[in-house]
Protein backbone atom coordinates (compact mmCIF):
# COMPACT_ATOMS: atom_id res chain seq x y z
CA UNK A 1 0.00 0.00 0.00
CA UNK A 2 1.65 3.21 -1.14
CA UNK A 3 1.51 6.62 0.49
CA UNK A 4 -0.76 8.23 -2.10
CA UNK A 5 -3.43 5.55 -2.01
CA UNK A 6 -3.68 5.82 1.79
CA UNK A 7 -4.14 9.54 1.35
CA UNK A 8 -6.87 9.10 -1.26
CA UNK A 9 -8.54 6.47 0.92
CA UNK A 10 -8.66 8.91 3.84
CA UNK A 11 -9.98 11.58 1.50
CA UNK A 12 -12.65 9.20 0.26
CA UNK A 13 -13.91 8.65 3.81
CA UNK A 14 -13.63 12.30 4.80
CA UNK A 15 -17.18 13.42 3.83
CA UNK A 16 -18.63 10.41 5.70
CA UNK A 17 -16.74 11.34 8.88
CA UNK A 18 -17.45 15.05 8.44
CA UNK A 19 -21.21 14.39 8.42
CA UNK A 20 -20.69 12.58 11.69
CA UNK A 21 -18.76 15.57 12.99
CA UNK A 22 -21.79 17.68 12.08
CA UNK A 23 -23.76 15.63 14.59
CA UNK A 24 -21.07 16.32 17.22
CA UNK A 25 -21.46 20.04 16.56
CA UNK A 26 -25.26 19.80 16.63
CA UNK A 27 -25.22 17.89 19.93
CA UNK A 28 -22.76 20.34 21.48
CA UNK A 29 -24.74 23.42 20.37
CA UNK A 30 -28.03 22.03 21.67
CA UNK A 31 -26.42 20.88 24.91
CA UNK A 32 -24.73 24.24 25.55
CA UNK A 33 -28.05 26.06 24.95
CA UNK A 34 -29.99 23.74 27.25
CA UNK A 35 -27.23 23.54 29.83
CA UNK A 36 -26.66 27.29 29.93
CA UNK A 37 -30.37 27.99 30.39
CA UNK A 38 -30.68 25.47 33.19
CA UNK A 39 -27.34 26.61 34.62
CA UNK A 40 -28.51 30.22 34.94
CA UNK A 41 -31.44 29.11 37.08
CA UNK A 42 -29.28 26.75 39.13
CA UNK A 43 -26.67 29.46 39.63
CA UNK A 44 -29.23 32.05 40.69
CA UNK A 45 -30.73 29.39 42.95
CA UNK A 46 -27.33 28.97 44.60
CA UNK A 47 -27.24 32.61 45.70
CA UNK A 48 -30.90 32.58 46.74
CA UNK A 49 -31.66 33.53 50.33
CA UNK A 50 -34.54 31.03 50.40
CA UNK A 51 -32.99 28.13 52.26
CA UNK A 52 -34.69 25.31 50.35
CA UNK A 53 -33.94 26.78 46.91
CA UNK A 54 -30.32 27.48 47.86
CA UNK A 55 -29.81 24.03 49.36
CA UNK A 56 -31.33 22.14 46.45
CA UNK A 57 -29.42 24.21 43.88
CA UNK A 58 -26.11 23.74 45.66
CA UNK A 59 -26.69 20.01 46.06
CA UNK A 60 -27.66 19.54 42.41
CA UNK A 61 -24.67 21.59 41.27
CA UNK A 62 -22.15 19.66 43.36
CA UNK A 63 -23.71 16.31 42.49
CA UNK A 64 -23.66 16.81 38.72
CA UNK A 65 -20.39 18.70 38.63
CA UNK A 66 -18.46 15.96 40.41
CA UNK A 67 -20.02 13.03 38.58
CA UNK A 68 -18.18 11.68 35.52
CA UNK A 69 -19.70 12.81 32.21
CA UNK A 70 -19.88 9.22 31.03
CA UNK A 71 -21.89 8.15 34.08
CA UNK A 72 -24.38 11.00 33.56
CA UNK A 73 -24.57 10.04 29.89
CA UNK A 74 -25.43 6.46 30.89
CA UNK A 75 -28.12 7.78 33.21
CA UNK A 76 -29.82 9.68 30.42
CA UNK A 77 -29.40 6.92 27.84
CA UNK A 78 -30.71 4.07 29.98
CA UNK A 79 -33.21 5.73 32.26
CA UNK A 80 -34.96 8.06 29.85
CA UNK A 81 -38.03 6.82 27.99
CA UNK A 82 -37.37 5.56 24.48
CA UNK A 83 -40.50 7.21 23.20
CA UNK A 84 -42.84 9.86 24.47
CA UNK A 85 -46.53 10.22 23.83
CA UNK A 86 -47.94 13.70 23.45
CA UNK A 87 -51.71 13.79 22.91
CA UNK A 88 -51.92 10.28 21.43
CA UNK A 89 -49.03 10.82 19.00
CA UNK A 90 -45.95 8.80 19.92
CA UNK A 91 -42.52 10.18 19.19
CA UNK A 92 -39.35 8.12 19.37
CA UNK A 93 -36.52 9.85 21.20
CA UNK A 94 -33.42 9.18 19.09
CA UNK A 95 -30.31 8.21 21.00
CA UNK A 96 -28.42 11.33 19.90
CA UNK A 97 -31.10 13.50 21.48
CA UNK A 98 -30.93 11.54 24.72
CA UNK A 99 -27.15 11.85 24.64
CA UNK A 100 -27.55 15.61 24.14
CA UNK A 101 -29.65 15.78 27.29
CA UNK A 102 -26.98 13.68 29.02
CA UNK A 103 -24.36 16.26 28.07
CA UNK A 104 -26.46 19.23 29.09
CA UNK A 105 -26.70 18.02 32.71
CA UNK A 106 -22.98 18.45 33.55
CA UNK A 107 -22.92 21.63 31.44
CA UNK A 108 -25.74 23.05 33.56
CA UNK A 109 -23.91 22.18 36.78
CA UNK A 110 -20.64 23.71 35.55
CA UNK A 111 -22.37 26.84 34.31
CA UNK A 112 -24.17 27.12 37.65
CA UNK A 113 -20.76 27.43 39.30
CA UNK A 114 -19.66 29.99 36.69
CA UNK A 115 -22.75 32.10 37.46
CA UNK A 116 -22.21 31.81 41.21
CA UNK A 117 -18.54 32.74 40.86
CA UNK A 118 -19.33 35.73 38.64
CA UNK A 119 -21.99 37.02 41.04
CA UNK A 120 -19.57 36.55 43.93
CA UNK A 121 -16.86 38.50 42.10
CA UNK A 122 -18.95 41.69 41.93
CA UNK A 123 -17.83 43.95 44.82
CA UNK A 124 -20.14 43.95 47.81
CA UNK A 125 -20.40 47.76 47.63
CA UNK A 126 -22.58 47.41 44.54
CA UNK A 127 -25.19 45.48 46.52
CA UNK A 128 -25.06 47.99 49.36
CA UNK A 129 -25.32 50.97 47.01
CA UNK A 130 -28.35 49.45 45.28
CA UNK A 131 -29.97 48.72 48.63
CA UNK A 132 -29.35 52.30 49.73
CA UNK A 133 -31.08 53.48 46.54
CA UNK A 134 -34.12 51.38 47.43
CA UNK A 135 -33.71 48.55 44.90
CA UNK A 136 -35.15 45.19 45.90
CA UNK A 137 -32.83 42.17 45.93
CA UNK A 138 -34.22 40.65 42.72
CA UNK A 139 -34.07 43.93 40.81
CA UNK A 140 -30.52 44.53 42.04
CA UNK A 141 -29.56 41.08 40.79
CA UNK A 142 -31.22 41.48 37.39
CA UNK A 143 -30.48 45.12 36.58
CA UNK A 144 -27.21 45.81 38.39
CA UNK A 145 -25.25 42.66 39.20
CA UNK A 146 -25.95 40.34 36.24
CA UNK A 147 -25.12 42.90 33.50
CA UNK A 148 -21.65 43.22 35.05
CA UNK A 149 -21.31 39.44 35.17
CA UNK A 150 -21.75 38.73 31.47
CA UNK A 151 -18.24 39.74 30.47
CA UNK A 152 -16.78 37.79 33.38
CA UNK A 153 -18.78 34.70 32.44
CA UNK A 154 -17.91 34.72 28.74
CA UNK A 155 -14.37 33.22 28.86
CA UNK A 156 -15.23 30.34 31.25
CA UNK A 157 -18.39 29.73 29.23
CA UNK A 158 -16.32 29.33 26.07
CA UNK A 159 -13.94 27.01 27.91
CA UNK A 160 -16.96 24.99 28.98
CA UNK A 161 -18.08 24.76 25.35
CA UNK A 162 -14.60 23.55 24.33
CA UNK A 163 -14.82 20.93 27.07
CA UNK A 164 -18.28 19.95 25.84
CA UNK A 165 -17.36 19.51 22.18
CA UNK A 166 -14.41 17.31 23.15
CA UNK A 167 -16.76 15.24 25.33
CA UNK A 168 -19.30 14.56 22.55
CA UNK A 169 -17.42 11.51 21.14
CA UNK A 170 -18.43 9.73 24.37
CA UNK A 171 -21.83 9.41 22.70
CA UNK A 172 -20.31 6.81 20.37
CA UNK A 173 -20.04 4.45 23.37
CA UNK A 174 -23.82 4.49 23.72
CA UNK A 175 -24.41 3.97 20.02
CA UNK A 176 -24.71 7.44 18.54
CA UNK A 177 -23.33 7.54 15.02
CA UNK A 178 -21.11 10.61 15.30
CA UNK A 179 -17.61 11.29 13.98
CA UNK A 180 -15.75 8.77 16.16
CA UNK A 181 -18.27 5.99 15.51
CA UNK A 182 -18.04 6.71 11.78
CA UNK A 183 -14.24 6.69 11.91
CA UNK A 184 -14.37 3.28 13.56
CA UNK A 185 -16.79 2.07 10.91
CA UNK A 186 -14.49 3.34 8.17
CA UNK A 187 -11.45 1.71 9.75
CA UNK A 188 -13.29 -1.59 10.08
CA UNK A 189 -14.50 -1.62 6.51
CA UNK A 190 -11.02 -0.85 5.14
CA UNK A 191 -9.53 -3.54 7.40
CA UNK A 192 -5.88 -2.59 7.02
CA UNK A 193 -3.48 -1.60 9.77
CA UNK A 194 -1.77 1.20 7.83
CA UNK A 195 -5.14 2.97 7.60
CA UNK A 196 -5.58 3.26 11.38
CA UNK A 197 -3.17 6.07 12.24
CA UNK A 198 -4.07 8.42 9.33
CA UNK A 199 -7.78 8.02 10.06
CA UNK A 200 -7.47 8.74 13.79
CA UNK A 201 -5.06 11.62 13.18
CA UNK A 202 -7.58 13.10 10.74
CA UNK A 203 -10.29 12.87 13.38
CA UNK A 204 -8.04 14.44 16.03
CA UNK A 205 -7.23 17.27 13.61
CA UNK A 206 -10.92 17.81 12.92
CA UNK A 207 -11.59 18.41 16.60
CA UNK A 208 -8.42 20.45 17.01
CA UNK A 209 -9.25 22.82 14.15
CA UNK A 210 -12.71 23.37 15.60
CA UNK A 211 -11.75 23.72 19.27
CA UNK A 212 -8.37 25.48 19.18
CA UNK A 213 -9.70 28.83 17.85
CA UNK A 214 -12.37 28.79 20.58
CA UNK A 215 -9.70 28.26 23.26
CA UNK A 216 -7.54 31.04 21.81
CA UNK A 217 -10.42 33.53 21.72
CA UNK A 218 -11.41 32.53 25.25
CA UNK A 219 -7.85 33.11 26.52
CA UNK A 220 -7.64 36.46 24.73
CA UNK A 221 -10.96 37.59 26.24
CA UNK A 222 -9.84 36.46 29.68
CA UNK A 223 -6.73 38.61 29.44
CA UNK A 224 -8.76 41.54 28.18
CA UNK A 225 -11.41 41.38 30.90
CA UNK A 226 -8.89 40.84 33.68
CA UNK A 227 -9.45 43.63 36.17
CA UNK A 228 -6.36 43.25 38.34
CA UNK B 1 -23.03 -9.50 61.89
CA UNK B 2 -22.23 -10.29 58.25
CA UNK B 3 -25.33 -12.45 58.08
CA UNK B 4 -27.40 -9.58 59.45
CA UNK B 5 -26.03 -7.32 56.72
CA UNK B 6 -26.85 -9.92 54.07
CA UNK B 7 -30.36 -10.23 55.43
CA UNK B 8 -30.74 -6.46 55.27
CA UNK B 9 -29.69 -6.47 51.62
CA UNK B 10 -32.18 -9.26 50.85
CA UNK B 11 -34.91 -7.31 52.66
CA UNK B 12 -34.01 -4.32 50.50
CA UNK B 13 -34.34 -6.53 47.44
CA UNK B 14 -37.78 -7.63 48.59
CA UNK B 15 -38.76 -3.99 48.89
CA UNK B 16 -37.62 -3.33 45.32
CA UNK B 17 -34.04 -2.12 45.71
CA UNK B 18 -31.91 -4.90 44.29
CA UNK B 19 -28.32 -4.30 45.38
CA UNK B 20 -26.72 -7.58 44.30
CA UNK B 21 -23.27 -6.36 45.35
CA UNK B 22 -24.37 -6.54 48.99
CA UNK B 23 -25.54 -10.16 49.08
CA UNK B 24 -24.08 -11.86 46.01
CA UNK B 25 -20.43 -12.81 46.58
CA UNK B 26 -19.64 -12.93 42.86
CA UNK B 27 -21.04 -9.47 42.17
CA UNK B 28 -19.38 -8.15 45.31
CA UNK B 29 -15.98 -9.39 44.19
CA UNK B 30 -16.46 -8.03 40.68
CA UNK B 31 -17.43 -4.67 42.09
CA UNK B 32 -14.47 -4.60 44.46
CA UNK B 33 -12.01 -5.47 41.69
CA UNK B 34 -13.50 -2.70 39.55
CA UNK B 35 -13.11 -0.24 42.39
CA UNK B 36 -9.51 -1.38 42.88
CA UNK B 37 -8.78 -0.89 39.17
CA UNK B 38 -10.27 2.60 39.25
CA UNK B 39 -8.17 3.47 42.30
CA UNK B 40 -5.05 2.06 40.63
CA UNK B 41 -5.78 4.18 37.54
CA UNK B 42 -6.26 7.29 39.65
CA UNK B 43 -3.06 6.76 41.67
CA UNK B 44 -0.83 5.85 38.72
CA UNK B 45 -2.16 8.61 36.46
CA UNK B 46 -1.92 11.17 39.26
CA UNK B 47 1.73 10.29 39.72
CA UNK B 48 2.65 10.34 36.03
CA UNK B 49 0.55 13.39 35.20
CA UNK B 50 2.17 15.42 37.99
CA UNK B 51 5.57 14.24 36.72
CA UNK B 52 4.67 15.33 33.17
CA UNK B 53 3.27 18.60 34.47
CA UNK B 54 6.42 19.32 36.49
CA UNK B 55 8.76 18.54 33.60
CA UNK B 56 6.66 20.54 31.15
CA UNK B 57 6.45 23.55 33.47
CA UNK B 58 10.21 23.37 34.12
CA UNK B 59 10.90 23.37 30.38
CA UNK B 60 8.56 26.35 29.91
CA UNK B 61 10.16 28.14 32.87
CA UNK B 62 13.76 27.62 31.83
CA UNK B 63 13.83 27.61 28.04
CA UNK B 64 12.47 29.74 25.22
CA UNK B 65 13.70 27.48 22.42
CA UNK B 66 12.27 24.56 20.48
CA UNK B 67 11.78 22.52 23.68
CA UNK B 68 9.32 25.09 25.01
CA UNK B 69 7.54 25.16 21.66
CA UNK B 70 7.22 21.39 21.75
CA UNK B 71 5.65 21.52 25.22
CA UNK B 72 3.24 24.24 24.12
CA UNK B 73 2.23 22.21 21.07
CA UNK B 74 1.66 19.13 23.24
CA UNK B 75 -0.53 21.08 25.67
CA UNK B 76 -2.57 22.69 22.88
CA UNK B 77 -3.06 19.39 21.05
CA UNK B 78 -4.14 17.40 24.10
CA UNK B 79 -6.39 20.09 25.52
CA UNK B 80 -8.27 20.71 22.30
CA UNK B 81 -8.97 17.14 21.22
CA UNK B 82 -11.29 14.57 22.79
CA UNK B 83 -9.81 12.24 25.40
CA UNK B 84 -11.77 9.31 23.98
CA UNK B 85 -10.28 9.82 20.51
CA UNK B 86 -6.81 10.11 22.05
CA UNK B 87 -7.39 6.85 23.88
CA UNK B 88 -8.58 5.07 20.72
CA UNK B 89 -5.64 6.55 18.85
CA UNK B 90 -3.20 5.05 21.35
CA UNK B 91 -4.98 1.75 21.86
CA UNK B 92 -6.04 0.92 18.30
CA UNK B 93 -3.73 2.95 16.06
CA UNK B 94 -0.41 3.11 17.94
CA UNK B 95 -1.19 -0.22 19.60
CA UNK B 96 -1.35 -1.90 16.19
CA UNK B 97 2.32 -1.03 15.62
CA UNK B 98 3.47 -2.47 18.94
CA UNK B 99 5.14 -5.88 19.21
CA UNK B 100 2.86 -8.81 19.99
CA UNK B 101 3.87 -11.56 22.38
CA UNK B 102 2.34 -14.99 22.86
CA UNK B 103 0.74 -16.45 25.95
CA UNK B 104 1.10 -19.96 27.36
CA UNK B 105 -1.26 -21.54 24.83
CA UNK B 106 0.18 -19.63 21.88
CA UNK B 107 -2.49 -16.98 21.42
CA UNK B 108 -1.23 -13.53 20.47
CA UNK B 109 -1.18 -11.09 23.39
CA UNK B 110 -0.18 -7.46 22.90
CA UNK B 111 2.89 -6.49 24.94
CA UNK B 112 1.14 -3.31 26.05
CA UNK B 113 -2.30 -4.11 27.40
CA UNK B 114 -5.38 -1.92 27.57
CA UNK B 115 -4.72 -0.95 31.20
CA UNK B 116 -1.26 0.35 30.30
CA UNK B 117 -2.64 2.28 27.33
CA UNK B 118 -5.30 3.77 29.56
CA UNK B 119 -2.60 4.90 32.02
CA UNK B 120 -0.55 6.39 29.16
CA UNK B 121 -3.50 8.21 27.59
CA UNK B 122 -4.92 9.50 30.89
CA UNK B 123 -1.48 10.59 32.16
CA UNK B 124 -0.75 12.50 28.97
CA UNK B 125 -4.23 14.05 29.13
CA UNK B 126 -4.08 15.15 32.78
CA UNK B 127 -0.38 16.01 32.33
CA UNK B 128 -1.23 18.66 29.75
CA UNK B 129 -3.61 20.31 32.21
CA UNK B 130 -1.00 20.08 34.97
CA UNK B 131 1.62 21.78 32.78
CA UNK B 132 -0.72 24.77 32.50
CA UNK B 133 -1.46 24.68 36.24
CA UNK B 134 2.20 24.60 37.30
CA UNK B 135 3.17 27.17 34.67
CA UNK B 136 0.63 29.67 35.96
CA UNK B 137 1.61 28.84 39.56
CA UNK B 138 5.22 29.64 38.73
CA UNK B 139 4.06 32.76 36.89
CA UNK B 140 2.44 33.92 40.14
CA UNK B 141 5.81 33.97 41.95
CA UNK B 142 7.12 37.51 41.97
CA UNK B 143 10.22 38.06 39.83
CA UNK B 144 12.08 39.54 42.79
CA UNK B 145 12.48 36.04 44.31
CA UNK B 146 14.42 34.85 41.29
CA UNK B 147 16.46 38.05 41.19
CA UNK B 148 17.33 37.66 44.88
CA UNK B 149 18.39 34.05 44.30
CA UNK B 150 20.53 35.05 41.31
CA UNK B 151 22.09 37.83 43.39
CA UNK B 152 23.00 35.22 46.01
CA UNK B 153 24.92 33.32 43.34
CA UNK B 154 22.38 30.66 42.39
CA UNK B 155 22.54 29.50 38.79
CA UNK B 156 19.33 29.99 36.77
CA UNK B 157 18.54 26.29 37.05
CA UNK B 158 19.16 26.18 40.79
CA UNK B 159 17.18 29.37 41.40
CA UNK B 160 14.28 27.70 39.58
CA UNK B 161 14.72 24.36 41.33
CA UNK B 162 15.19 25.62 44.90
CA UNK B 163 13.37 28.98 45.00
CA UNK B 164 10.83 29.60 42.24
CA UNK B 165 9.42 26.10 41.75
CA UNK B 166 8.72 25.34 45.45
CA UNK B 167 6.93 28.68 45.81
CA UNK B 168 5.04 28.23 42.52
CA UNK B 169 3.86 24.80 43.62
CA UNK B 170 2.10 26.40 46.56
CA UNK B 171 0.15 28.68 44.23
CA UNK B 172 -0.91 25.69 42.12
CA UNK B 173 -2.82 23.60 44.64
CA UNK B 174 -6.35 24.87 43.98
CA UNK B 175 -6.05 24.35 40.26
CA UNK B 176 -4.22 21.04 40.77
CA UNK B 177 -7.05 19.72 42.91
CA UNK B 178 -9.44 20.65 40.11
CA UNK B 179 -7.32 18.78 37.55
CA UNK B 180 -7.06 15.67 39.69
CA UNK B 181 -10.83 15.63 40.26
CA UNK B 182 -11.23 15.83 36.48
CA UNK B 183 -8.73 13.00 36.14
CA UNK B 184 -10.68 10.85 38.60
CA UNK B 185 -13.81 11.46 36.56
CA UNK B 186 -11.95 10.84 33.30
CA UNK B 187 -10.87 7.32 34.36
CA UNK B 188 -14.38 6.21 33.34
CA UNK B 189 -13.35 6.76 29.70
CA UNK B 190 -11.02 3.73 30.04
CA UNK B 191 -14.29 1.76 29.90
CA UNK B 192 -14.25 2.34 26.14
CA UNK B 193 -11.08 0.28 25.61
CA UNK B 194 -12.29 -2.49 27.90
CA UNK B 195 -10.41 -1.73 31.11
CA UNK B 196 -12.41 -3.44 33.85
CA UNK B 197 -12.78 -0.35 36.04
CA UNK B 198 -15.77 0.67 38.12
CA UNK B 199 -18.06 1.71 35.27
CA UNK B 200 -17.19 -1.40 33.28
CA UNK B 201 -17.93 -3.87 36.08
CA UNK B 202 -21.04 -1.94 37.07
CA UNK B 203 -22.24 -2.29 33.50
CA UNK B 204 -21.57 -6.04 33.66
CA UNK B 205 -23.43 -6.32 36.95
CA UNK B 206 -26.50 -4.44 35.77
CA UNK B 207 -26.52 -6.41 32.53
CA UNK B 208 -26.59 -9.67 34.50
CA UNK B 209 -28.80 -8.66 37.41
CA UNK B 210 -31.02 -6.08 35.65
CA UNK B 211 -30.54 -3.54 38.44
CA UNK B 212 -29.41 -0.63 36.26
CA UNK B 213 -30.91 2.11 38.38
CA UNK B 214 -29.50 0.85 41.69
CA UNK B 215 -26.01 0.26 40.29
CA UNK B 216 -25.93 3.69 38.65
CA UNK B 217 -26.75 5.36 41.94
CA UNK B 218 -24.13 3.31 43.76
CA UNK B 219 -21.60 4.26 41.10
CA UNK B 220 -22.49 7.94 41.32
CA UNK B 221 -22.09 7.84 45.11
CA UNK B 222 -18.71 6.11 44.81
CA UNK B 223 -17.41 8.67 42.33
CA UNK B 224 -18.55 11.52 44.56
CA UNK B 225 -16.73 9.82 47.42
CA UNK B 226 -13.58 9.34 45.33
CA UNK B 227 -13.49 12.96 44.18
CA UNK B 228 -14.10 14.00 47.79
CA UNK B 229 -11.11 11.93 48.91
CA UNK B 230 -8.91 13.45 46.19
CA UNK B 231 -9.88 16.99 47.28
CA UNK B 232 -9.28 16.09 50.94
CA UNK B 233 -5.81 14.65 50.24
CA UNK B 234 -4.77 17.72 48.23
CA UNK B 235 -6.04 19.89 51.08
CA UNK B 236 -3.91 17.94 53.56
CA UNK B 237 -0.81 18.19 51.35
CA UNK B 238 -1.43 21.89 50.90
CA UNK B 239 -1.79 22.39 54.66
CA UNK B 240 1.38 20.41 55.32
CA UNK B 241 3.38 22.51 52.82
CA UNK B 242 2.00 25.86 53.94
CA UNK B 243 4.61 28.55 54.49
CA UNK B 244 3.60 31.01 57.23
CA UNK B 245 3.05 34.47 55.81
CA UNK B 246 3.33 33.44 52.18
CA UNK B 247 0.65 33.32 49.52
CA UNK B 248 -3.10 33.65 49.61
CA UNK B 249 -3.78 30.47 51.57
Amino acid sequence: MSETSIFTDVLRWLPFVLWGFGLNVLMSVLAILLGTTAGVFLGLGQVSHTRVVGGVSRLATQLFRNAPWLVLLFYCIFLMPYSITISSATYNVPSWLRATLGFSVPVAANFSEIVRGAIGSVPKGQWEAAEALGYSRSVTLLRIILPQCTTRMLPPWMNLYALLITATPLASIVGVEEALARTQAAVQSEAQASFLIPMYVTLLMMFFLYTYPISRVSNALERRFRTV
Amino acid sequence: MLELFRQFALDLKASGINLTILYDAFDFERFLSGLATTCALVVLCTFFSILIGAIGAAVLGLSRGPAAMLVRAYVALIRNTPLLVQMYFFYFAVGSLMPVGHNAIGLPVPMIGNFTWAVIALSLYAGAFNVETFRSGIGAVHASYEEAALALGYSRFKAFRYVVAPLGLRFSFASLANNLVDLTKATTVAYAIGVAELLYVSNQIWSDSLNTFEMMNVMLAIYLLLTGIVVWIIGRVQAAMRLPGFGAN
